[in-house]
């Protein structure tokens, strides 16, 4: 049972249920990035240097790789919501607005995949 | 469609300067969004070997990029510090208005302190070493 009118639900107008999910996930994966930016940071000034052999050594340090591929997931996921909002807020064509949104999603899961991949390439790929 | 009417209207508000972190959060993490592609391609350029990583690096050193790289730092402290700002909103913390002008206050105090600091550590000793 809805209380929407026929036409609303037909329409697609009020809520679609996922707006609360939306807000949660931003907020997890920012508490998340609270401690894991501190750590990036922390990392990168605590390297020797960042000629390549240095930067490799790091990267492939266990808990190294395990929470840059955890920072590269809770900032694609925190970064896609935020974007989302931020293209839903300022963008007003109906197909540009999906077209947007869409390559949002496109783009945010690709630079994932790579940053996971690299990561792992370095870590468990044995140079 | 388009003729409805948008909220917030941002127009019949006075201006008070909690108004400029508000829309600064927004601003900055669209600059970190665009940044964390840098990011991710830095990553890529790691993993394609020395030669990629050395093509990286002097993209990198391109002075025009490091004023861009000393802003996503700028960024990310300044959304780092009022993010947690926004999580004690979340948590129904100092919602009332005095409580939120004496937290942006701490909010731009703690950023200039912070990047200053960063900055320093990211960029000084670069310049000073070979």
């Amino acid at each position: 049972m809805s209380i929407k009118s026929p036409l609303g639900r037909v329409l697609g107008h009020g809520s679609a249920k996922q707006g609360s999910s939306h807000w949660r996930i931003e907020r997890m994966t920012a508490i998340a990035l609270l401690p894991l930016t501190v750590w990036f940071v922390w990392s990168l000034l605590a390297l020797p240097s960042f000629d390549y052999d240095d930067v490799v050594v790091w990267m492939a340090t266990p808990w190294s790789a395990v929470l840059l591929v955890v920072f590269v997931l809770a900032v694609t996921v925190h970064s896609m919501l935020g974007m989302q909002v931020f293209f839903e807020d300022y963008l007003h064509g109906p197909s540009i607005k999906c077209i947007t949104l869409l390559l949002n999603n496109f783009v945010h899961v690709l630079t994932a995949a790579a940053g996971v991949f690299a990561v792992l390439k370095i870590a468990v790929g044995g140079n | 469609m388009s003729q409805r009417p948008l909220s917030p209207h941002l127009g019949v508000y006075r201006f008070g300067y909690t108004m400029s972190l508000s829309i600064l959060h927004r601003i900055t993490g669209v600059v970190l969004s665009v940044g964390f592609l840098v990011l991710a391609a830095w990553l890529m350029a790691i993993a394609g070997g020395a030669e990629s990583y050395a093509r990286m690096n002097a993209f990198l050193g391109h002075g025009v990029i490091q004023v861009l790289l000393a802003g996503w730092l700028v960024s990310f402290v300044y959304h780092f510090a009022n993010g947690i700002r926004h999580l004690c909103w979340d948590a129904g913390w100092g919602f009332e208005k005095p409580q939120a002008r004496r937290s942006a206050l701490i909010v731009v105090v703690a950023v200039v302190i912070v990047a200053a600091v960063l900055l320093y550590l990211f960029f000084v000793p670069l310049a000073v070493s070979p």
